[in-house]
């Protein structure tokens, strides 16, 4: 590989080592040691079993919100509604756990039927919104997850308030039927992964296997000349975004029936804003999703346990991600640093 | 006002667009500066205006040489440039634009732009509505405005950039009168950059021809037509003999076919191209020519007439639907209107397969992708990037993406930017698809492709389609006229 | 209510939108250049905690809006010189902002909360206060809320009335045009967009410095993108984005009041208004409804009506300028 070409690969770690550096000297700002505070991070996420089942907890609705987005943004979309879609696939399921008796296995499926469902039509609001209204997904996104999220707070408080009176906390506790079956004692559920799993191998091959995925990347790149070509856009564009609401309903229901065992009012804990950072800090590369997802649930889990030893806020978690995408973003262009000589072009 | 052009150069890679001109401008008079496309015109005076700067060569005015940093700056030392779509904010009112970068007054002046604007408005007879906004004003009227902010600004020399398509007839002669006036009443030197030889002849008193970059001729007006056609279009070598090919049925007919558009509408257009048969579309860029094609490809929608494709009706039928009938378009820019940047060459010839599978099928698409390159000689790999290939060969790839055995092809200048031999192959190319009995239908702002290459003849120029030519039957100069606007 | 009770909640109203004008004057300056600014809602808290804090430490508020202005400089600068300097994604640039701002406040501030600090003092204006009815509701009030009416005055003044107004929308317009009347284009986007971020950052500190005593943690979160929301639905024009932050802060009010005597009544209507209204805008905008609306009025309306529901964004927002 010639130097320009490994530079290319390589420099995005220093990036990286600055995010780390700026938050180490918070850290020591603070008056806290930054090698004891990530020490402390990292026993907060693989200390004990539990721990580290919390992290494969947190970890599963993230990566099926982030492979949801690899295919909006593979079609070229900003779909900051994630949120939305997934507090709707959350509001879904627990419309299911409260109104409906069966036994577990009916229940739990037609949940996640319901999630998806739902998550899929949140998602093909903003799609209608851009093709037939020329709206942008940001904007239509941003007011479509406000207004799921209000119209959870309203169901908290109202309909679905629990028994004691609403408190804007949650509903009451829904019946185990409803939830998803847990390993041991901890959040995660085993079903989850396997559903993520296949989630996961399903878009894999989506975008790299079938004609679909070929039109979706057409789209992204070159709207016209794509159209020229045949593909329809306006199709496309509407079924990816459904495709990505589904899996990020999904993500919802996961997190009402296994992170926590009702709905509450911030449902989603800002997993889908990070699912958004995930995918940039990964530059789109499909593989390299899951293992920064990953990383995510780590640091941000790991973080509460910071907060207990040391005092310092969890919000130190969601700063090293943050820097780490806001750098690499910023500097980890090779390329578009200037540093970088293209040959000429004799075209 | 005296300037001088001295020695300009302006090179865009391998392209020479100016390549070393001298010329020199008086007050007073109204020049008329001709040739075809590419011929250099707009660089040329994109110079000369401030929006761009040599490579090497000088602007003199009055014995002092300048270096404008930008169009404002030109104006401030008096040149103006009127473009063919002005350079104003529709957005804004027609007093805000009028007053933008007019002068370093803070507080907006509305009354005394109002002022000066009716003044100059009723110097030259415009009818202009000043209350409203820019882009509720017609192509006409948004020229006579600029026209106005040019001269308030102070421009001495004025140039104006093909300025009567899409304008009326009528804010044409008030055009032409105020250009008079600025002349010979306040000896301004205008510059009309125009193909239409019958304004130039109307209006100017002295031409100036480009081609290819460099200058070859001047000449005073009044003077005969075929002495400008000549030297825009040089000598054209006699058409090579040609054996004769079996036409067939009828492929695309267009009745009475009208396509409105916000610059131009072209209205009474009538042909009919048959199976074998190569029908050019010649005139210069804006004439209508492209609107013909996209209309056939289903792009933009006639209001009047019919689109007959073998027979059927197929007017106001969408793109996809017509790509499907056996339709074929191939678009002028490569890689804005049909290649995609960042898609290899095996992507693209999956995209364009008329039957698709679910998946993607690796193997047979390599195997495939594979045999087109070979067969259309292309210069890559299936894994290669599309915008990595050169110009001729993303043209390669464009026509390795047709499907088979269409019925009509479209093609927007199929060879402009290649060397000769990409070419010929072209060419080659299609006249293999003639053979299948495809129709083929192109246009080309080369007269030396259009008359070597078509059976049969069509020119635009603003707008209008004259008669159709057998090319036989004509030569080069009756083209040349029909460019030029006279039937 | 009794009107007493009435004018009490005017007044509360007013200034409680007093941060959002504040926001929205600054973001409409962002836009009509040509940039979006996603990153409001974390820049509005990193204000908020960085106003209060200085003004703590210095028991100086002046000094912390100082802060607070020069940290929404800061903010507005990164996604100013990403964009156009490092030519990456507005967008996703604001966007990480946002986030980053939330965490960064959270925890920049967290030995600082829910303690009382110093606040703006309270100003009536003699004689104006007096007036019935308008006096107390807009003029008992303090310096933040008189520079908010003044500011979207200014603004508006600046943008539509003034040179530099006509420079900086035509880079937000036409680009090209602009510069061919010799605007530095990106010139133009740096300093409003720095500017607008700098009044982001006014109004931040304004709400732990004014409305609510102290920091807390996430205090001012929503209202950033709310900001965003009122920019679109009010047409990127201050006078319309003013009565569109007080119809905000009035629907929260009479979302409270109506909780309390009709509890049947969903709050959800009300907190969701500003967003329907945008995307309601938004739509409205891409088709042709307002121009045939226009057309079908009476001769003599066409033209205010027309300049009244001239709602379309600047038409070359978002996109690149590369200068010749």
């Amino acid at each position: 590989m010639n130097a320009n070409r490994w530079m290319r690969w390589v420099w995005p770690a220093v990036p990286i080592a600055g995010a780390l550096v700026v938050t180490s000297l918070l850290l020591i700002l603070f008056g806290a040691a930054p090698l004891e505070a990530f020490q402390a991070m990292y026993q907060g996420a693989f200390g004990d079993q539990s721990k580290i089942l919390s992290v494969m907890a947190f970890w599963i609705p993230l990566l099926l919100a982030s492979t949801g987005l690899l295919i909006t943004f593979r079609a070229g979309l900003w779909n900051i509604g994630i949120e939305g879609q997934i507090v709707v696939g959350a509001l879904a399921a627990s419309w299911v756990a409260l109104s409906l008796d069966a036994p577990a296995a009916v229940l739990i499926t037609l949940e996640i039927v319901a999630a998806m469902l739902a998550g899929a039509l949140w998602a093909a609001l903003s799609a209608v919104f851009k093709t037939r209204g020329n709206v942008h997904e940001i904007f239509s996104g941003l007011a479509l997850n406000s207004i799921a999220i209000i119209l959870t707070n309203y169901l908290i408080s109202g309909p679905w308030q629990p028994p004691e009176g609403g408190t804007f906390r949650g509903t009451a506790p829904f019946q185990p039927a409803a939830l998803l079956p847990l390993y041991e004692n901890s959040r995660f559920s085993p079903l989850s992964l396997i559903l993520a799993v296949i989630a996961f191998i399903l878009v894999v091959i989506a975008l790299r296997g079938t004609f679909w995925g070929l039109k979706l990347k057409a789209i992204g790149k070159n709207l016209r000349s794509a159209f020229l070509l045949g593909v329809s856009s306006e199709r496309e564009m509407i079924l990816a975004m459904m495709f990505c609401g589904a899996l990020a309903g999904l993500g919802g229901a996961v997190r009402t029936l296994s992170w926590f065992d009702s709905l509450r009012q911030s449902i989603s804990g800002g997993i889908g804003f990070m699912a958004l950072l995930v995918v940039m800090l990964s530059n789109y590369r499909i593989f390299l999703v899951p293992p920064i997802a990953f990383f995510f649930s780590m640091v941000l889990n790991g973080s509460i346990t910071l907060q207990l030893r040391t005092q310092l806020h969890s919000s130190l978690g969601g700063i090293l991600t943050e820097l780490m995408v806001l750098f690499v973003l910023l500097f980890g262009d090779w390329a578009k640093l200037g540093f970088s000589r293209k040959k000429d072009d004799d075209g | 006002m005296h300037i001088e052009l001295r020695d300009i150069r302006k090179y865009f890679g391998p392209v020479k667009a100016n390549d070393g001109i001298n010329l020199v401008f008086e007050g007073g008079r109204i020049y008329g500066l001709l040739g075809e496309n590419g011929a250099g015109k707009s660089t040329l005076m994109k110079i000369l205006s401030g929006y761009q700067s040599p490579d090497s060569g000088q602007v003199i005015f009055d014995g002092q040489t300048q270096n404008f940093s930008s169009p404002a700056d030109a104006l401030d030392k008096g040149i103006g440039m009127l473009y063919q779509d002005p350079l104003d904010v529709p957005a804004f009112s027609v007093k805000d634009n009028y007053l933008l970068g007019r002068d370093r007054r803070f507080v907006l002046n509305y009354q005394s732009a109002s002022h000066e604007l009716q003044e100059m408005t009723a110097r030259f007879d415009f009818q202009l509505d000043l209350q409203t906004t820019i882009d509720n004003l017609s192509l006409g009227e948004r020229q006579q405005l600029e026209l106005a902010r040019l001269l308030v600004g102070g421009a001495q020399v004025l140039i104006l950039d093909e300025p009567t398509t899409g304008i009326s007839a009528e804010q044409k002669e008030v055009l032409f009168d105020s250009m008079r006036k600025l002349a010979r009443e306040e000896g301004k030197t205008l510059i009309l950059v125009s193909h239409k030889l019958d304004e130039v002849q109307e209006l100017c008193d002295h031409a100036v021809v480009l081609r290819r970059g460099e200058l070859v001729g001047e000449t005073d007006i009044p003077c005969p037509n075929e002495k400008l056609v000549e030297m825009m279009f040089g000598q054209i070598p006699e058409r090579s003999a040609r054996p004769e090919y079996d036409k067939g049925e009828t492929v695309l007919e267009l009745v009475d076919l009208r396509v409105p558009t916000y610059r131009l509408t072209i209205q009474d257009i009538n042909l009919v191209v048959r199976a074998g048969e190569v029908f050019g579309l010649a005139g210069l860029e804006g004439s209508g020519q492209r609107l013909v094609l996209q209309a056939c490809a289903g792009l933009l929608h006639p209001d009047q007439g019919k689109i007959l494709l073998a027979d059927q009706d197929v007017s106001g039928w969408p793109y996809h639907r017509m790509q499907s009938a056996g339709m074929g378009y191939l678009a002028a820019g490569r890689l804005e209107e049909g290649l995609i940047a960042g898609l290899t060459l095996e992507e693209h010839v999956e995209l364009a397969k008329p039957k698709h599978s679910f998946f993607v099928k690796r193997k047979e698409l390599y195997s495939k992708t594979e045999t087109k390159i070979e067969q259309f000689q292309i210069v890559g790999r299936p894994d290669s990037n599309a915008d990595e290939l050169s110009g001729g060969n993303q043209q390669r790839l464009l026509f390795a993406l047709l499907r088979d055995n269409l019925k009509l092809i479209l093609l927007e200048h199929p060879t402009r930017g290649l060397d000769v031999r990409s070419s010929n192959w072209i060419w080659d190319q299609l006249y293999l698809r003639r053979e299948e009995g495809t129709a083929i239908l192109f246009m080309s702002a080369d007269l030396d492709e259009i008359f070597e290459r078509s059976d049969r003849i069509a020119v635009f120029s603003g707008g209008v389609m004259s008669r159709v030519l057998d090319t036989k039957d004509t030569s080069v100069d009756e083209i040349g006229h029909l460019i030029g606007g006279q039937a | 209510m009794d009107s007493s009770q009435l004018i009490l909640t005017l007044a509360s109203i007013v200034l409680v939108s007093t941060p959002l004008i504040i926001a929205v004057c600054g973001e409409i300056l962002t836009e009509r250049a040509g940039i979006v600014n996603l990153s409001l809602d974390g820049t509005m808290l990193m204000a908020a905690m960085t106003g209060f804090i200085v003004a703590f430490e210095t028991d100086n508020v002046w000094l912390g809006f100082l802060a607070g202005m020069g940290i929404g400089a800061f903010f507005a600068f990164i996604v100013a010189f990403g964009s156009i300097r490092l030519r990456q994604s507005q967008y996703a640039i604001g966007f990480v902002l946002t986030l980053l701002g939330d965490d960064l406040s959270a925890f920049l501030g967290q030995n600082y909360t829910r303690i009382p600090g110093p606040i703006i003092k309270h100003l009536p204006i003699p004689v104006l206060k007096d007036i019935p009815i308008i006096g107390p509701i807009f003029f008992n009030q303090d310096p933040v809320v008189y520079f908010a009416f003044i500011l979207v005055a200014v603004t508006w003044f600046w943008l539509f009335r003034t040179q530099p107004g006509l420079r900086l929308r035509s880079a937000g317009d036409r680009p090209e045009a602009g510069f061919a009347r010799g605007v530095g284009i990106n010139f133009q986007r740096y300093l409003y967009t720095i500017l607008g971020g700098a009044l982001v950052g006014i109004a931040g500190a304004s709400y732990s410095l004014n409305i609510k005593i102290g920091w807390s943690e996430g205090i001012t979160r929503g209202l950033g993108w709310i900001a965003l929301a009122i920019v679109i639905f009010g047409g990127w024009s201050p006078i319309r984005g003013m009565f569109g932050a007080l119809l905000f802060g009035a629907t929260k009010a009479l979302a409270t009041y109506l909780q309390r005597t009709f509890p049947e009544v969903s709050v959800v209507a009300f907190n969701a208004i500003p967003w329907v209204l945008m995307i309601l805008v938004l739509l409205l905008v891409s088709s042709d409804f307002t121009e045939r609306l226009v057309t079908i009025a009476p001769k003599s309306l066409q033209r205010p009506l027309q300049r009244l529901l001239r709602v379309s964004p600047p038409q070359a927002l978002g996109s690149t300028f590369v200068e010749e």
